[in-house]
């Protein structure tokens, strides 16, 4: 057994890594945190994964094209909650017709839960293709290839 | 949904949400399709708010049912509608232009890729345009430019420099961003607010270091987006080693917007109280413009390299630009915001013949242009056309360009300006010239590199092109169109800058 105690405290780490990122995306709509820095975290316990198992292995739970799909549908939930806002009759992201006569703005705080998620899973998916293409990189280019 | 409240929105959030779903097709013909598709929606969308604009005058529309200035406020002016139009207009006919042309230049496996970066590009180009808060010029500036970067370094699949002029670009581009931003924050710090209107309120009066280094910094930073003439150096090489349809795109689209954003910082933001606007007219843009005009058409004369001769020639007219602005008249601004118009026509044209040629020789060397109107007869004079457009031949928009550039110039008391425009116009006939001599009057070679038999280019690059040849010579006879109302957006924001009408 190489490395045991790294394998096993990442193992252990893991979970309670990607809770804390979501307990900080859903704190984030009325306090500190938000969907860049839980993405951030989020990110962070696969680049763990990686430091430890190798690239090939987090590649496998985590495949590079399942990445760009998770980009496209964060940004995609993000500008969809402006579009549905206009289809609903507001403004873009005017949030208040979400829960239309609302006293305490209702509207305004799932628009930013929904907005947020947007932006957590697009920034976790981007973190993570910044990091495989860095640590992927092929070898320099050749002299003779310029 | 109200289409007609929510139209102001739409050129912008038309391309923002089809740019990701772009990287969900399948590779080849689909990408090309969609973006294509966006494009023309864009554009129409874009027409459509022009004709609004020219109905009922400004527009604003609040985003997230915020009020500015706290809130983030499109606002819709004939101005920047003019812009908007221009710039999805470009994109229309550039991206239905691009498909066989990319094909064979860009990497295969990067096609939806390209066009996800166009579609970002666009959007970052269309929101610069159309907002009215400061902080977001910057943010949709920074947005364009980094798709431009990615879209320059594609250019890498044929000729590895463009690695290089993009990494160039993208150095020069983010200096230029961060002064801009800087700009921002020390007024920003001077006012607590970063709504345009709102701004210029607030500055009304104001005259301190603050504000005077912010728009220092404003301008220079803005002068390296636009390669205003001594910081033009990131341009020949990226317009040179990009994708040709990049070229045709950013070399019609981006360089106009951000002159619309200097225009912008000069008339609606600072306006003529603040005595550093008359002095950046006079010490700085006009000595620029007229230094730019004739250093960089000379440069441009002695390029073996048809691309870079185009790029050159792009920031010898953006110094035309510049000078029309510094005259601080409403003929001076008409004729700047006609020349950005009318520019990126004769421009986009240019580079799309120069596509063309690329497309079947392979190269934009001046030497792959030899005889080619017995060859390509179709392009070559496409290119002819729209180069004596350039020149500024009567019955084309060139002329219309200069015709509102000399009256200004004389009407603003700088009858030199007039004869130097003149004579820098002949320089570009010469430049122009060499290439029409190259490709008329030669022989196609017989031996070498491109002695190989050549075929017109296909239909789907010849019907676009030729769209903006003809837009080129419409706009050249129906002046009324672009002239009238560059003129009724000059006078707005002439009056809103403060400045005798």
């Amino acid at each position: 057994m190489e490395r045991a105690i790294l394998r096993v405290t990442t193992k252990i780490f893991f979970a309670p890594i990607i809770l804390y990122a979501l307990y900080v995306q859903f704190h984030g709509d009325y306090g500190p945190g938000g969907g860049f820095q839980a993405g951030i975290i989020f990110a962070v316990a696969f680049i763990l994964h990686a430091f430890c198992f190798g690239l090939d292995q987090t590649k496998k739970a985590l495949p590079q094209r399942a990445l760009i799909v998770a980009m496209v549908i964060g940004l995609l939930f993000y500008a969809g909650t402006g579009v549905a806002t206009m289809l609903l009759g507001g403004n873009l992201l005017g949030y208040d017709v979400i829960v239309p006569g609302s006293t305490h703005h209702a509207g305004q705080h799932y628009g930013i839960l929904l907005v947020e998620w947007g932006v957590g899973v697009t920034v976790a998916s981007t973190m993570l293709t910044i990091f495989y293409h860095f640590t992927g990189r092929e070898p320099d280019i050749d002299q003779e290839d310029w | 949904m109200n289409l007609a409240e929510q139209l102001p929105v739409l050129p912008v959030i038309i391309p923002l949400v089809a740019a990701p779903i772009t990287l969900l097709l399948p590779q080849g013909r689909a990408p090309h399709l969609w973006a294509t598709l966006i494009s023309w929606l864009t554009f129409a969308a874009s027409i459509a708010l022009v004709r609004m604009v020219n109905d009922t005058g400004l527009i604003s529309y609040h985003l997230g049912d915020w009020a500015p200035p706290l809130g983030i406020e499109y606002r819709i002016d004939l101005a920047n509608a003019l812009v908007l139009a221009l710039v999805s207009g470009i994109a229309s006919v550039v991206f239905a232009f691009a498909y066989r042309s990319v094909r064979v230049e860009v990497d295969p496996r990067q096609s939806t890729f390209f066009y996800c970066a166009m579609l970002i590009c666009l959007t970052g180009l269309m929101g610069v345009t159309i907002t009215g808060d400061a902080f977001n010029v910057f943010v949709f500036l920074e947005i364009s430019s980094l798709s431009t970067y990615a879209l320059i370094a594609m250019g890498a699949n044929r000729d590895r420099r463009a690695l290089t002029s993009s990494f160039n670009y993208l150095v020069m581009g983010t200096i230029g961003a961060t002064f801009f931003v800087i700009g921002i924050g020390l007024l920003y710090q001077a006012t607590g607010t970063l709504n345009m209107a709102d701004l210029h309120d607030r500055l009304a009066g104001q005259s301190n270091r603050m504000v005077e280094a912010g728009f220092a910094f404003i301008v220079v930073g803005i002068g390296l987006k636009l390669a205003m003439f001594p910081l033009h150096l990131w341009l020949p090489n990226a317009y040179t080693y990009a994708p040709s349809a990049v070229s045709a795109f950013i070399a019609a689209t981006a360089t106009k917007v951000a002159v619309y954003v200097l225009i912008r910082f000069f008339y609606s933001v600072f306006g003529f109280d603040f005595a550093f606007v008359g002095h950046a007219f006079t010490y700085v843009l006009l000595p620029l413009g007229l230094a730019g005009m004739f250093i960089a058409s000379l440069v441009a004369l002695f390029q073996d390299d048809v691309k870079r001769m185009l790029a050159y020639s792009s920031v010898a007219q953006i110094g035309y630009m510049l000078l029309g602005l510094s005259f601080a008249t409403v003929e001076g601004l008409t004729a700047s915001l006609v020349h950005v118009l009318n520019h990126a026509l004769m421009k986009g044209a240019l580079f799309m013949a120069v596509a063309c040629v690329v497309f079947r020789t392979g190269s934009h060397s001046l030497q792959a242009f030899a005889g080619l109107a017995k060859r390509m007869p179709v392009t070559t004079w496409a290119f002819i056309l729209s180069g004596l457009s350039l020149i500024g031949v009567p019955l084309t928009v060139g002329f219309i360009s200069k015709w509102y550039l000399l009256t200004a110039a004389f009407a603003a008391g700088h009858g030199y300006a007039a004869f130097l425009i003149v004579a820098s116009s002949l320089i570009a006939l010469v430049y122009i010239g060499r290439v029409a001599e190259m490709m008329l009057l030669r022989e196609p070679p017989s031996e070498g590199p491109y002695a190989i038999p050549l075929k017109e280019a296909p239909l789907s690059m010849l019907i676009p092109m030729w769209v903006l040849v003809a837009a080129n010579v419409y706009f050249g006879v129906r002046t009324d169109l672009t002239g009238d109302l560059a003129t009724r957006a000059a006078e707005a924001l002439m009056l809103a800058a403060g400045g005798a009408p």
